[in-house]
């Protein structure tokens, strides 16, 4: 074969950083060719998806909105990759957490206090920890793969809100429509900027990026998660104790993933709905690698990944293109990704092997 | 009991378990090549939308199902492409497929929506098919339930009684013992992996020209995902699996008649049992940790990559 790879004696940085740019591009560049071949004008479609939505300062703070669950997922699920502990149910998590939060504020519905709104976090983060402690529990004790006991309980979690919203938490008052009462006024997150829906949960994401930060590069958990996930062997070797990063990993990660939860309902939604995520805990991996397991880099892949998102809004609004493009367009970039993410241990050498130029030396 | 129930009732635990037999058949053969593909979901939903489409257009069933499988072995290409000659992380591109999966189907299926096909044509053999109990039993399915035997019938065969079975086991045991004594890896490999997407395919054609035959975003629900659980809960074997997917079609039957049984219990809850039946199944079986090590190809999810 005239093209093959070659080990690179040391894994590229720079092919670390350039390899998601080298994605973003190929995406649009494709995206571009689907459009064309569907009949739409490329470039006016481009323009409706990635900078109409941010051309004003409501769409600018609605990114920040759309944003906050992927960082704040994305930087939970960013830790256990780096462990190789592949939590793939952030959304059940999700769920659950915004159900304990949820039903906090539903449960003093009728109640004015300034302690509801932290107590409700404080619940989405504990529902979000106990959805992810079964699989931690079930994969320390029973040896079982985290991916599918995780991913199945995804389906459990929304069944639960199905059955909360169609029967005990359905609004009294309502006209029978599957949705909770609204909550008290007291129970939603402050707004930031007037006439938008930016509200703290954005700086309680940014809060988190550091957090993961300091976490990940500055203490012994940080270091002992990326050894075992990089030298499983030498970990074992050097004392770690690997079911106690496992559980951290995962209570961390659906710590986080129910925080996001009750941060959309309190601060975006406002009452208790059939359908609470448009599968953030899903875009949320594609914003972890995308970042590459950093939380900084988290933080601009999720800033990126929410564009889809409006920018598949708007393109249903002014192009009548089905907003399912949105997981056609992040699938592809993940895939560019993964392919791109190959030059960073090897390099692309035309020609045949070195070795026989060695030999007849 | 009485027996009009009965059959019914059968007739819907084969209807239920056929998709995930095939999807579970194929990704037994990709497993025992080393190669772990999580992107079942993503290959069964393109299945099925390309089987519906199709099926709608032509009204051809047979047509669909090819349809379906070449859906699936398409989507299978980009992973094996991917993770065989790119040495891409085989989890994260699993996971890249099926949400690429899930969003393709979505917006194609986005015209097919209440659009309508009149399902499989049931075997109807005069004479057999109306013998009563056995009649239906055995000779009233539409004929991708006995394709779906027939093909665990031959992957059983081809993986433990040939000799290209052997290979691509030991491709999935040894990936360099293989290789240095001159087998191809990469080939065996991405020969594995299409089969799988195939396979993957047709589970999901099942489901929308045969189970329910019309088209609803996210209609397999995550039996892509079953048939993931199904594969460990088989140990790699195919026959194994095959009672598994029966087994799981069984469930969706204590769904549907409990409430006709008068159980009062609400239909989220029924609906839970396949999920909390596979998180069960997937605790018996890992129990034992050395027994799931000796069972598990000892290459699955590592890359290859010739080193010189």
């Amino acid at each position: 074969m005239l093209l093959r790879l070659e080990q690179r004696p040391e894994v590229s940085k720079s092919m670390v950083y350039a390899s998601p740019l080298i994605a973003v591009v190929l995406t649009i560049l494709t995206a571009m060719v689907m459009f064309a071949l569907l009949g739409v004008d490329p470039v006016k479609a481009i323009a409706t998806f990635f900078i109409e939505p941010i051309s004003t300062l409501d769409g600018l703070a609605e990114l920040c909105v759309k944003a906050t669950p992927l960082i704040l997922i994305g930087v939970g699920l960013a830790l256990g990759f780096q462990a190789n502990v592949w939590n793939i149910g952030a959304e059940g998590q999700l769920i659950i957490g915004a159900l304990a939060g949820g039903g906090l504020a539903l449960a003093f519905y009728d109640h004015s206090s300034i302690f509801l709104v932290p107590a409700m976090l404080v619940c989405g983060v504990i529902g979000g920890m106990a959805w992810a402690a079964i699989p931690a529990w079930l994969k320390t004790r029973y040896n079982t793969n985290e991916i599918l006991t995780s991913l199945m309980l995804t389906y459990v979690g929304l069944l639960v809100l199905s059955y909360l919203v169609h029967g005990p938490w359905k609004d009294p008052e309502g006209q029978n429509f599957p949705e909770s009462r609204l909550f008290h006024e007291s129970a939603l997150l402050p707004i930031l900027i007037d006439e938008t829906r930016l509200n703290v949960g954005w700086l309680l994401a940014l809060l988190v990026v550091v957090a993961g930060w300091l976490l990940i590069s500055r203490h012994i958990i940080g270091f002992q998660i990326k050894v075992i996930g990089m030298a499983p062997m030498a970990a074992r070797f050097a004392g770690f104790k690997e079911k106690r990063l496992i559980w951290l990993t995962l209570l961390i990660s659906g710590g986080c993933a129910g925080l996001a939860g009750v941060i959309e309902l309190s601060g975006a939604i406002g009452q208790i709905v059939p359908s609470i995520s448009p599968g953030y805990g899903f875009t949320a991996i594609i914003v972890a690698f995308l970042g590459r397991l950093h939380p900084v880099g988290v933080f601009f892949a999720g800033l990126l990944m929410a564009l889809t998102y409006l920018g598949g809004d708007s393109a249903q609004i002014t192009m009548n293109m089905p907003n399912a493009v949105i997981g056609v367009f992040q699938g592809m970039l993940l895939f560019f990704l993964l392919a791109s993410d190959v030059l960073i241990r090897y390099r692309v050498r035309i020609g045949p092997h070195k070795v026989q130029a060695e030999v007849a030396e | 009991m009485s027996v009009d129930w009965l059959i019914p009732a059968i007739l819907t635990i084969v209807t239920a378990a056929t998709p995930l037999v095939f999807a579970a058949v194929g990704e037994t053969v990709v497993e025992k090549a080393g190669v772990l593909n999580l992107g079942v979901e993503g290959m069964m939903i393109m299945g099925a939308i390309a089987a519906f489409a199709t099926a709608v257009s032509t009204g051809s069933g047979f047509l669909a199902v090819i349809a379906g499988a070449g859906a699936g072995l398409l989507l299978a290409l980009i992973f094996g492409v991917l993770t065989v000659y790119f040495q891409s992380n085989q989890v994260a591109t699993g996971l890249a497929l099926t949400i690429f999966g899930l969003g393709l189907s979505a917006l194609i299926g986005h015209s097919y929506v209440g659009k309508t096909f009149e399902g499989l044509a049931k075997l109807d053999i005069p004479g057999l098919s109306d013998i009563p109990v056995i009649g239906p039993l055995i000779f009233g399915h539409d004929g991708l339930v006995y394709f779906s035997v027939i093909s665990v019938i031959i992957v059983a065969w081809f993986l433990n009684r040939t000799r290209a079975g052997l290979l691509v086991r030991a491709v999935g045991e040894n990936h360099d013992a293989a290789h240095s004594i001159g087998y191809s890896v990469t080939l065996v490999r991405m020969g594995a992996i299409l089969f799988g997407g195939a396979m993957a395919g047709v589970g999901g054609a099942y489901l929308s020209i045969a189970y329910t035959p019309l088209w609803v975003e996210n209609m397999t629900a995550g039996r892509g995902w079953i048939a993931l659980a199904l594969v460990v809960f088989a140990s790699w074997k195919p026959w194994r699996g095959f009672l598994g997917a029966y087994l799981f079609g069984g469930i969706t039957i204590i769904q549907l008649y409990a409430q006709g049984m008068g159980v009062e219990v609400s239909a989220q809850f029924l609906s839970m049992l396949p999920y909390l039946a596979t998180i069960l199944v997937l605790v018996v079986i890992s129990r034992d940790s050395a027994k799931a090590r000796v069972n598990a190809p000892a290459c699955l999810g590592k890359n290859f990559h010739v080193s010189v």
